[in-house]
């Protein structure tokens, strides 16, 4: 499925500074009943952000109209734990484009980019730093440019660069995803499986 | 050049490494389920392709389905829809379906093994983190997202950077009562959840070698728990006798050729690894996990570590405890448990219901436990039945269910209810893993088997006749 260009994302940020956030958090597995990919981001968090009665729970982080904006920062090792897709959808869904961490988990990660999510990691002291700033002011701006791979706190004009190889930032910029760049070698994967053993 | 196993295996596979960029990696075997399967055939659809190569892909309904009176109608209309598609999907595209009540049914991970669709020196993939069980017979396997099961439908590749490489030697004899999932469980304590992040883990040494091929696959299964894509170990005669006559592999000549190939498959003597651990297998003793994550177990004899002591964030480990309803310092032992679930692709085989049956022969279901007793697929329910497992189970006082993911992930019914304590055979012990406000502890068949016949946490040695 396309998704939108991503460039220069400027943005305030929600801060999420929980280490070892798994994709059954993002995503509890009793929503995963969907056939179609809608309305994720209403269970983003679920059992975080809502009671048993389904009423809001007022100190999860989503739930504070303090924070807002289209950037998730989370702490260290963010995305551990099931493949599916679906978390990465919900972040999507959600209004999120970009996730800063410390660490992420390989498959979430994987995930993000091949949805047109931008998962931008950066030092752990970068990372503090960010934390400390969205606490100073909710309403700080953070500035993700992808072409020239930098991340920026507006305020005060911090910045750490970081790492995408060239070919999924080529997407990203263009939003293009893997299938695009696979059918067009189709006769050579044709080729390629009809000489393999198994 | 020397290669490891991984290279070997990888390297064979690459169709094309784009400049900058993954590896396009040729798949040759895709098992699907219901749950992550049907937003990647509306994907092609919308593109409007087919399936390029739909003999390679393997279609079986596990997660979603309900545990008991698989013949009645699914009373989840969600749950039924979601079947319905996975059912309509593969008939439209000519993949063969293990739907809910066909003989082979069972959870995706359980059944590949069994009819030899996992196969040494193979790419296998699936929508599931916990792919990597395929590993266990020298496979590259590991678990993918939807974007790129529909890449695979649509061109029997995905495109994915080549993962470092880990060696993990566990050697010597293990101890009286330990089983692989405890080494998985112990190995997950010291390297954490994050630990093997970015790696692709191979597993070496006696304790390997020695190990059956189920308890290959409970130790590869788990190594997503450490954050590794994926883990493998080298086959050999035990691997080769384990695959030999079952339905998909070779048969005759091309057996024959298949094993030239196979045996080939192990790591050179001097080829070299990002990163190397060695284990002593006379560390290890029975395992269970205190907190939120599968890294958070200990040894049954020792008590829940003080928050100054552990790696990572005070707080979160706090929190972890908190949900627990746990405090540092307190030991396992004897904690009243509410529920026990045996099965899952970790330990859902019939060594696991064998490992189950001998504590609890003789023996009494603890009044306090609810026990929900799944098997990982129809072949190892008919293994419980025809070696007399099923009997010591009634006698017992305990039920056997039909197979499933179950109470793994607690899509369907099988939901432990918030607050409730559970010891379970699984493979997370995440908040709400196990039902919304449930509260998992991850331990062996064995330790499994101790707690439903005496209500806690007991060490399982004390049950066991030396
Ligand atoms: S048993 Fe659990 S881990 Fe295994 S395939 Fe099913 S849901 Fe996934």
């Amino acid at each position: 499925m396309a998704y939108d260009k991503f460039e220069i994302l400027k943005s305030t940020a929600v801060p999420l500074p929980i280490e070892n956030v798994d994709t059954d958090q993002i995503i509890p597995a009793r929503f995963l009943k969907a056939t179609e990919r809608k309305g994720f981001g209403d269970n983003l968090f679920r059992d975080w952000r809502y009671n048993n009665d389904d009423s809001p729970k007022a100190d999860f982080v989503l739930n504070d109209a303090t924070y807002s904006g289209k950037i998730l920062v989370g702490g260290k090792n963010f995305g551990s734990g099931s493949s599916r897709e679906h978390a990465a959808w919900a972040v999507y869904d959600y209004g999120f484009r970009c996730v800063i961490s410390s660490f992420f988990a390989d498959i979430f990660k994987g995930n993000c980019l091949n949805i047109g999510v931008l998962p931008v990691q950066v030092s752990a002291g970068f990372a503090d730093k960010i934390f400390a700033a969205i606490e100073a002011d909710p309403k700080t701006e953070i500035e993700v440019n992808l072409p020239e791979q930098k991340v920026t706190i507006v305020a005060t004009d911090e910045s750490e660069s970081f790492d995408i190889n060239g070919y999924k930032k080529g997407n990203m910029l263009n939003g293009f995803d893997d299938i695009d760049y696979l059918q067009n070698m189709k006769e050579e994967i044709k080729a390629f499986a009809e000489n393999s053993p198994l | 050049m020397s290669k490891t196993l991984f290279d070997k295996v990888w390297d064979s596979h690459v169709v094309r490494s784009v400049e900058d960029g993954p590896d396009v990696l040729l798949i040759d075997r895709h098992m699907v389920h219901e749950v992550t399967s049907p937003v990647a055939f509306l994907g092609i659809k919308n593109r409007g392709i087919g399936v390029l190569y739909p003999n390679k892909t393997f279609a079986t309904a596990d997660h979603n389905t309900p545990t008991i009176n698989q013949h009645l109608p699914v009373q989840d209309p969600l749950s039924a829809n979601q079947l319905k598609a996975l059912e309509q999907n593969a008939a439209e595209h000519g993949i063969s379906h293990w739907g809910l009540g066909h003989e082979k049914n069972g959870i995706v991970h359980v059944v590949g093994p069994e009819y030899g669709i996992t196969q040494p020196g193979a790419t296998i993939v699936c929508g599931d983190s916990h792919t990597s069980t395929h590993g266990a017979f020298g496979a590259i396997a590991f678990g993918i997202g939807t974007s790129e099961v529909e890449m695979v439908l649509a061109t029997q590749c995905i495109m994915q950077p080549k993962p470092k490489k880990m060696r993990i030697n566990v050697k010597g004899d293990l101890n009286f009562g330990v089983t692989p999932k405890d080494v998985a469980l112990y190995i997950i304590s010291k390297l954490t959840t994050s630990g093997a992040t970015g790696y692709f883990v191979e597993y070496a040494g006696e304790v390997f070698e020695n190990m059956t091929m189920e308890g290959r696959m409970t130790v590869c299964n788990l190594s997503i728990e450490m954050g590794a894509r994926g883990g493998m170990i080298a086959p050999d005669e035990k691997t080769f006798e384990y695959i030999k006559g079952r339905e998909h592999t070779p048969k005759g000549a091309a057996w024959d050729k298949a094993m030239e190939y196979w045996k080939t498959l192990k790591t050179d003597p001097d080829a070299t690894f990002d990163k190397e651990l060695t284990f002593e297998a006379s560390d290890i003793e029975p395992m269970i996990t205190y907190g939120t994550n599968p890294g958070m177990g200990i040894g049954i004899s020792k008590s829940i570590p003080n928050a100054k002591d552990v790696q990572g964030g005070e707080t979160t480990y706090k929190k972890s405890l908190g949900y627990m309803n746990f405090n540092e310092g307190e030991d396992m032992i004897g904690k009243p448990i509410d529920f026990v679930f045996i099965g899952s692709c970790t330990n859902g085989r019939i060594e696991d219901f064998r490992a189950f049956a001998s504590i609890i022969k003789g023996r009494k279901k603890a009044d306090n436990v609810t026990a929900w007793l799944v098997p990982g697929s129809h072949k190892v329910e008919a293994a419980i039945k025809e070696e007399g497992i099923l009997d010591i189970i009634h006698e017992s006082g305990f039920e056997l269910r039909e197979p499933g993911c179950s109470a793994c992930l607690a899509m369907n019914d099988d939901k432990v209810p918030a607050g409730k304590l559970a010891v379970s055979t699984s493979n997370r012990n995440f908040e709400g893993r196990q039902g919304p406000g449930s509260r998992t502890l991850l331990a062996s068949p064995l330790m499994a088997a101790a707690a439903a016949v005496t209500g806690k946490v007991t060490d399982p040695r004390e049950l066991m006749n030396k």
